[in-house]
């Protein structure tokens, strides 16, 4: 686990792509290319500026550089009982925490806890003319200026060089138990909003294959009085089955079609679109592998208030000519391209990754 | 970047106004301005050339349309209990209030959402929904009057952020005008949208970006059971360290808050909580969640209040003794105003392990500025609201006050801290907005003002300032405890 600060260089380097207007493509540890949109330009490589700076457990907060991999964080918040909330994917050993706030993943515990941009507290950047900035803090408060950093939160390196990111962090529960029950996909997003109102300390809920998925977390007398509520048979090693849909590692995930992630208000029912679905979130967010289109895909989600990605595309297919993304409407583009232009004015950063002309 | 001049035309401008279809209320008079020319932070008084009352979005685009192509300062206000001055009209522009943009739209148990219009009070979407058994969790002090409106341009805390979250954590979706008329709908009903996250850009932009027409909230169950502890301590180190010690054992409460002594002896004065007033800090510590939950947390807390040396813990045996408890605290405000003609309130964050260092500093400031201080935290959080107190009509006092709480700032901002956790800027910090950002980060903010209002009209000479006013100095300053919305609980 390498610690070093290079800023200096770093920031040397993206001068020099203003001077000349060169495109960069930012990387971290490699582990997410395949997401977004196809980029170009010459490899700015995040992956050695690493190092925890920061880190005291009693002000539920750590700073560390963009570099720094997940792995190495993780552990060092497991020593002190505490955890990244949001439960970020990794998608490979390499991950970074730049990587991972660009992309703003989060796993199983999002509808109950928050996402990434919900736990970001301050950052440290370079924006598009070489400059080194600083936004937020590591104070939970924070009402000075522009929230610029949750801005950086799933922006995919569009808008800024993530050098550092302050993160909230939480304790871990105390006790964690998954139980499983057979329902039907719509019998279980009806249940995990019933379950949701009444204040169940839940921190998962899942649907494949008939089964529901429910995790608790929380004291260990919440955990058994909530049990008792909810029935279902205990999961012995409920822990690897979170881990693995996070990660896709489940065997649903052995598709060799088009992968999309679907976001949807929460009481959504079940959408008729041919394929295979996984639910998650409490049904808020859906992982379908179809061959459907795009166009039909967003046409079913845009309808109910949702949107589609398409995760990760099949192997075999000609790259696509339109955004993985959903299209945004006219105006919200227009000032999409003006924000891009205020932090990024000659365009040199993953031109395109989010989307064409950003 | 200069300080734009306005020099709109007033008579063009009223006609306007006048013209448009169906008419929304228009003042002029100078008797119908002056309830307008200040909000929460009076010391900061000044009239608009008008004021407008839209009802419907139709108008506001229109208002929004006529400022643009005039080139008229455009300041967005909601129930004006801000305590920024961020809703302190401009002398050259429209005061536009949203005052009547008061419905409740649309309630959805299953998804737990309400999606209301800004002029709802923040109180007003809990009372909405609580046969339901859910609530709108951020609860700023003023959360009888102000509006939900304001809470997202401010980004509104409360008591309870510390578990609940700010209010860039509780929407879902805004609906928002920019000056050139566009209505733009941010975020979505599901957890989160495509493209760039500008539902948190927009959330505390102080009305500098646009004019939110309408908010999606999210709303959360009822817990089960609620329940508070008070500890004493005889040192206000030992208490800053009990606040830690609860952090530490994983347990975050709903609430977690402390006074010094000084705040104790006005509160108890005012309130008749029952405080013991020979107390040097308390804590309330307020637990919520299931039964067993806060059964297990009342009692680990109880132990660890007791090995941080707290000389007494009582815990609340009912709701009415829960309440009382609070009393003192929610009143500690105007509590103080009793004792003391003027008082000026900070807003300053810190990480917490620095509050014995900076609470000394504040003592000794305190000695060095020949003024007193009473102070109230969110201790959970870090966020300080020293009181500084004074009287105006002593020469001097009120620049030593001024002098002090810059101070104050300014350390918060050293010890790594804000100078700002809930308040806002407005117009009260935009001078210690130089302390804590360099020039360079205050341009690119003024590059994100400007994609989005690129003539600078939407409440100018707010939240982020030019760089050549970077030398001059703001005050929250209450006079002879008349705080503006003086029935408003203040905490």
């Amino acid at each position: 686990m390498s610690e070093q600060d290079l800023s200096q260089t770093l920031q040397a380097q993206v001068q020099a792509a203003y001077a000349t207007g060169t495109a960069l493509t930012i990387q971290g540890g490699n582990s997410k290319t395949w997401y977004g949109n196809p980029t170009q330009g010459a490899a700015l490589s995040l992956a050695e500026h690493s190092g925890i700076l920061n880190y005291e457990p009693s002000e539920l907060v750590i700073t560390a550089r963009a570099g720094t991999r997940l792995t190495e964080l993780e552990t060092a918040l497991a020593a002190e009982h505490q955890c990244l909330a949001f439960e970020p994917p990794h998608f490979g050993t390499t991950a970074t925490l730049g990587g991972t706030i660009a992309c703003n993943f989060s796993g199983s515990a999002r509808p109950y806890l928050g996402a990434a941009r919900d736990f970001v507290l301050g950052c440290k950047l370079i924006n598009g003319q070489g400059e080194i900035l600083q936004f937020g803090g590591q104070v939970m408060k924070n009402v000075a200026g522009y929230d610029v950093s949750r801005l950086m939160a799933g922006a995919l390196g569009t808008l800024g060089v993530l050098l550092e990111v302050s993160l909230r962090v939480l304790p871990k529960p105390e006790t964690e138990l998954t139980l499983v029950k057979e329902l039907s996909a719509n019998a279980a997003i009806q249940q995990a909003n019933a379950y949701v109102r009444l204040a169940l300390p839940m921190s998962g809920f899942a649907q494949l294959d008939g089964q529901a998925y429910l995790r608790l977390a929380g004291t260990a007398g919440a955990v058994q009085q909530a049990r008792a509520t909810i029935g279902g048979e205990l999961l012995p090693d409920g822990a690897s089955f979170w881990l693995n849909l996070r990660e896709q590692q489940l065997a649903f995930f052995q598709s060799q079609q088009n992968l999309w992630r679907l976001s949807v208000p929460a009481d959504t029912p079940v959408l008729e679109l041919n394929g295979q679905t996984l639910y998650d979130w409490g049904g808020a967010q859906r992982w379908l592998f179809s061959d459907l289109e795009a166009a039909d895909i967003r046409a079913a989600v845009t309808n109910i208030g949702g949107h589609a990605t398409l995760f990760r595309q099949a192997a075999q297919q000609a790259q696509a000519t339109e955004s993985r993304f959903q299209p945004l409407a006219a105006e919200l583009l227009r000032y999409h391209r003006q924000l891009k232009q205020a932090f990024d004015p000659k365009g040199i950063f993953n031109p395109n990754r989010l989307y064409l002309g950003l | 970047m200069p300080a734009p001049n306005f020099n709109p035309d007033r008579e063009q401008l009223l006609s306007a106004l006048q013209a448009i279809r169906p008419k929304p209320l228009i003042l002029t008079k100078p008797e119908e301005l002056k309830p307008y020319e200040c909000d929460g932070l009076s010391a900061y008084r000044k009239l608009p050339l008008v004021v407008v009352l839209p009802e419907t979005l139709e108008q506001v685009q229109a208002i929004l349309k006529i400022c643009s192509a005039q080139k008229v300062p455009v300041v967005a206000r909601g129930a004006g209990t801000g305590l920024s001055g961020g809703a302190l009209p401009h002398e050259q522009g429209v005061l536009l209030s949203l005052a009547k943009f008061t419905k409740v739209l649309d309630i959805n148990p299953e998804r737990r959402t309400a999606t209301v219009q800004p002029g709802v009070r923040n109180l007003a979407i809990t009372q909405a929904v609580e046969h339901l058994g859910l609530y709108y969790a951020p609860d700023p002090s003023s959360q009888i009057a102000c509006t939900i409106g304001g809470n997202v341009a401010e980004n509104s805390g409360g008591v309870h952020c510390l578990k609940y979250g700010l209010t860039v954590h509780n929407i879902l979706q805004i609906k928002l005008i920019t000056i050139e008329g566009e209505l733009l709908t941010i975020g979505s009903h599901s957890l989160d949208a495509p493209g760039y996250d500008l539902l948190a850009l927009m959330t505390g932009s102080e009305g500098m970006l646009g004019v939110i027409v309408e908010v999606t909230v999210k709303l959360l169950p009822k817990p089960e059971r609620v329940q508070v502890l008070l500890a004493a301590f005889d040192e206000v180190i030992k208490a800053g360290a009990a606040v830690g010690a609860i952090i530490s054992a994983g347990i975050i409460p709903a609430g977690l808050e402390m006074m010094d002594g000084p705040a104790i002896q006005a509160a108890e004065d005012f309130a008749h909580a029952g405080y013991p007033t020979d107390a040097a800090a308390i804590l309330l510590c307020e637990l919520d969640g299931t039964n067993a939950e806060v059964s297990e947390q009342l009692m680990r807390v109880h132990d660890i209040l007791l090995n941080s040396a707290a000389t007494e813990v009582r815990t609340a045996k009912d709701a009415q003794e829960r309440a009382t408890f609070w009393k003192g605290r929610k009143s500690a405000f105007p509590a103080v105003g009793r004792i003391s003609p003027d008082y000026y309130c900070m807003d300053g964050t810190i990480p917490r392990k620095h509050l014995p260092q900076v609470l000394q500093s504040i003592n000794e400031f305190s000695k060095e500025f020949e003024l007193a201080v009473a102070n109230v935290f969110h201790a959970g959080d870090g966020n300080l609201h020293p009181l500084i107190l004074f009287d105006a009509n002593q020469p001097g006092q009120l620049e030593r006050a001024e002098a002090f709480g810059g101070k104050i700032l300014e350390l918060c901002v050293a010890v790594g801290g804000t100078i700002t956790g809930e308040h806002g800027v407005g117009m009260e910090k935009i001078n210690q907005m130089c302390a804590q950002f360099n020039s360079l980060e205050l341009t690119q903010f003024h590059a994100v003002k400007a994609a989005f209002d690129p003539e600078g009209l939407l409440n100018p000479g707010k939240a982020v300032p030019t760089l050549q006013r970077c030398a001059e100095f703001g005050a929250m300053h209450v006079h002879q405890g008349q705080l503006p919305h003086a029935d408003l609980e203040r905490f």
